[in-house]
C-alpha cells in the first residue's frame, strides 16, 4: 500500500482541542467504514513521524476527513490541529482496516460504542447509516468528559431519529438541565440505551483501550457474542 | 522522498554535533518501549541467575542479595535504534563484572533474558571490564516498571534494545544466539557510532 | 501503570507493505497455545523497535515486525497456521 498525497481543503474546529481536516486526496481509492488512514509528516531534516486517524467522513463523501484530537504533549496532533492550514498537504497511506468495518450489506442492529476520540470511526458509519437512509437500526452510545468535548454535537442531534438512536454520556461535569446520561457507561447504560443480546447485534466498541476492554467486558457480560463484539483500542489515552 | 511538512520539527531538538551518534537526535524525556506487558514483578520471587555454557547455574542471587552487592553510579549516554539519545542518564547498580567475578567460563557470548520472553546476545566481552551493569536505580529513584524495573541490563556503549529490561539473568554461549529482534531484522551487535542498526549494515 | 496495548487495527498499516491481502481480519492459530483468533483482535505493541501482535490467550509473540529502511522483516514462528481469506473459486 503506497503512500498519497492529500492537500488540506478545510479545517473544522470541532471542539476547543479538536480539528477534523477534510482533505482532497485526488486518487482515493475509496472506503469502508471504520478505516483508518496512517498519516506520516516529515520535517526539513528528514524526520519523520507517523499516527493512525479513523476516517470520519462517510464511504463515498467527497473529501476524506479526519479528526484529530490535540494532545498537549503529542508530537503530531500540535500540528495537525494548530498549525496545518487549507492548502497544506499532508501524506497518507490507506484505507486500512477490514476487520473493524460495518458495511451497508449488514441488516443485523448496530451498536456504536465510542469513548473520547473514538467515536471518530463509528461517526463514518453512522453518517453513512444515513446516506443510505439505512434498514438496520443503529445505537450510538458515545461517552466524553464534559459537554464542550462533544465532537459532531449538532450534527449528532441532527442525525438522531427513527432508526439512530444517540446517547450521550457525560463522565467528568454535565450541565443544568442534561437530559443525557451522567457518569461512567456501565452495564445498566449498555443494557438500556443498547440492544439485548435476543436481538444479536453487531457491536462496535472503539476509544481509549481501558474504555474498550471495560466496555467489550461488559457487553459479553450482558450476553453478547464475543465475535459479535468488534473493537479497536486507541492506546492508553486515545491516540497523539 | 515526499513531501515535507512546513513547520513540522516534531520531538527532537538539535543533534548536538560531535555528541550523539549519526543519525540520532537528543530527547528530553525517555520515551517507554516496549514488545509486551510490563510485568509485575515480586521482589520475593525475583532472582538473577547465570547459567554457564553447559546449562548449569553457577550464580545466583535473590533481591536482597543483589543489594548487598558493590553498588556503582553510572553515567552515560544512551541510544535507541529508533533515534533518540539521552545524555548523562544517571544510574545505579552492580557491574557484571561484579556478577561474573567468581564464574569460570570459555564461553564468548553471553544472552541475556528477561521475565517474558525478551532475549539479547551480546559478545561476552562487551559485557565486562565496567562495560554493562544490572541497574535498578534510575535518576536517584528506585527503576519505573515502564523502565525495566525492578532491574534492568544497563550496556549503554551498545544500541539500548540490548540493555534488556526486567533482566533475569544471562547464559553463557559458546554460540552466539541471535535474540528478540536480532533475529528478526536488527544488526547482531548494534554499536551506534557505526550505525549498526539492521542486518547488513 | 500497565501499559495498554493496542490491537491489531493499529498494525495493519504495517503489514499492508507485505501482505496484498487484508490481515486485520485473517485467523492466526497460536504455535503455543492453539489458540485462534483475528488478527485485528490481537494485542499489538506498536511503541518497540518493532511490532509485536502477541496472543490474547497465552501472551506468546505470535507476530514481530521490523521496518528496516528498505526491507521489512516478519517472524512468524509464533503463528501455526495463518488463515486468509480469498475469493470463492
Amino acid at each position: 500500500m503506497r503512500w498519497r498525497v492529500g492537500t488540506v481543503a478545510e479545517t473544522v474546529p470541532e471542539t476547543p482541542v479538536a480539528v477534523s481536516l477534510r482533505l482532497d486526496v485526488p486518487d482515493w481509492p475509496g472506503h469502508r467504514a471504520g478505516q483508518h488512514v496512517d498519516v506520516r509528516l516529515t520535517a526539513e531534516d528528514g524526520y519523520s513521524a507517523q499516527r493512525s486517524y479513523s476516517v470520519a467522513s462517510r464511504p463515498g463523501a467527497e473529501r476524506v476527513e479526519l479528526t484529530v484530537l490535540r494532545i498537549d504533549d503529542g508530537e503530531v496532533s500540535p500540528y495537525l490541529t494548530t498549525v496545518v492550514e487549507a492548502g497544506d498537504q499532508l501524506e497518507l497511506r490507506g484505507p486500512i482496516g477490514g476487520y473493524f468495518v460495518w458495511e451497508a450489506a449488514d441488516a443485523r442492529p448496530v451498536l456504536l460504542v465510542g469513548g473520547g476520540s473514538g467515536v471518530v470511526p463509528l461517526m463514518a458509519m453512522l453518517r453513512h447509516h444515513a446516506a443510505l437512509d439505512h434498514r438496520a437500526s443503529v445505537r450510538l452510545i458515545y461517552s466524553v468528559r464534559t459537554r464542550r468535548d462533544i465532537l459532531y454535537r449538532d450534527e449528532l442531534a441532527q442525525l438522531a431519529g427513527e432508526r439512530r438512536s444517540v446517547t450521550i454520556a457525560l463522565t467528568r461535569e454535565a450541565p443544568d438541565g442534561w437530559s443525557g446520561h451522567v457518569g461512567r457507561v456501565d452495564r445498566d447504560l449498555l443494557s438500556n440505551r443498547g440492544w439485548p443480546p435476543q436481538e444479536k447485534p453487531r457491536c462496535y466498541v472503539c476509544g481509549p483501550t481501558p474504555f474498550v476492554e471495560a466496555i467489550a467486558d461488559a457487553l459479553v457480560a450482558l450476553g453478547h457474542e464475543p465475535a459479535d463484539v468488534k473493537t479497536e483500542r486507541f492506546g492508553p489515552t486515545g491516540g497523539a | 522522498m515526499g513531501i515535507v511538512n512546513r513547520g513540522f520539527q516534531g520531538r527532537q531538538q538539535q543533534p548536538g554535533a560531535g555528541l550523539i551518534p549519526p543519525g540520532q537526535y537528543l530527547v528530553d524525556d525517555f520515551p517507554v518501549l516496549t514488545a509486551g506487558p510490563t510485568p509485575s514483578l515480586d521482589l520475593d520471587d525475583w532472582d538473577f541467575t547465570v547459567i554457564d555454557e553447559s546449562g548449569a547455574q553457577v550464580a545466583r542471587w535473590t533481591w536482597p542479595e543483589l543489594r548487598a552487592l558493590p553498588v556503582e553510579e553510572i553515567t552515560a549516554d544512551i541510544h535507541c535504534v529508533t533515534k533518540w539519545s539521552k545524555l548523562g542518564t544517571r544510574w545505579t547498580g552492580v557491574a557484571v563484572d561484579t556478577l561474573l567475578a567468581e564464574v569460570e567460563t570459555d564461553a564468548e557470548y553471553v544472552v541475556a533474558f528477561s521475565e517474558g520472553d525478551y532475549t539479547t546476545n551480546l559478545p561476552l566481552s562487551d559485557v565486562v571490564d565496567g562495560q554493562a551493569w544490572v541497574a535498578f536505580g534510575y535518576d536517584g529513584a528506585d527503576l519505573d516498571a515502564e523502565h525495566g524495573g525492578p532491574a534492568r541490563l544497563l550496556v549503554p556503549h551498545l544500541y539500548f534494545w540490548k540493555s534488556a529490561k526486567w533482566v533475569r539473568g544471562l547464559r553463557l554461549a559458546d554460540d552466539d544466539e541471535p535474540g528478540f529482534w536480532e533475529s528478526v531484522g536488527y544488526h547482531n551487535y548494534g554499536d551506534p557510532w557505526r550505525e549498526q542498526r539492521y542486518w547488513g549494515d | 501503570m500497565q501499559y495498554a496495548p493496542l490491537d491489531g487495527n493499529a498494525a495493519a498499516g504495517i503489514l499492508s507493505e507485505v501482505f496484498v491481502a487484508e490481515m486485520t481480519v485473517a485467523t492466526t492459530t497460536c504455535a503455543t497455545c492453539g489458540a485462534m483468533a483475528k488478527v485485528g483482535q490481537l494485542p499489538a505493541y506498536l511503541s518497540a523497535p518493532g511490532t509485536v501482535l502477541r496472543c490474547a490467550a497465552c501472551g506468546a509473540a505470535q507476530v514481530r515486525v521490523v521496518r528496516g529502511r528498505d526491507r521489512v522483516w516478519i517472524d512468524l514462528r509464533g503463528v501455526q497456521v495463518l488463515q486468509v481469506g480469498v475469493e470463492s473459486a
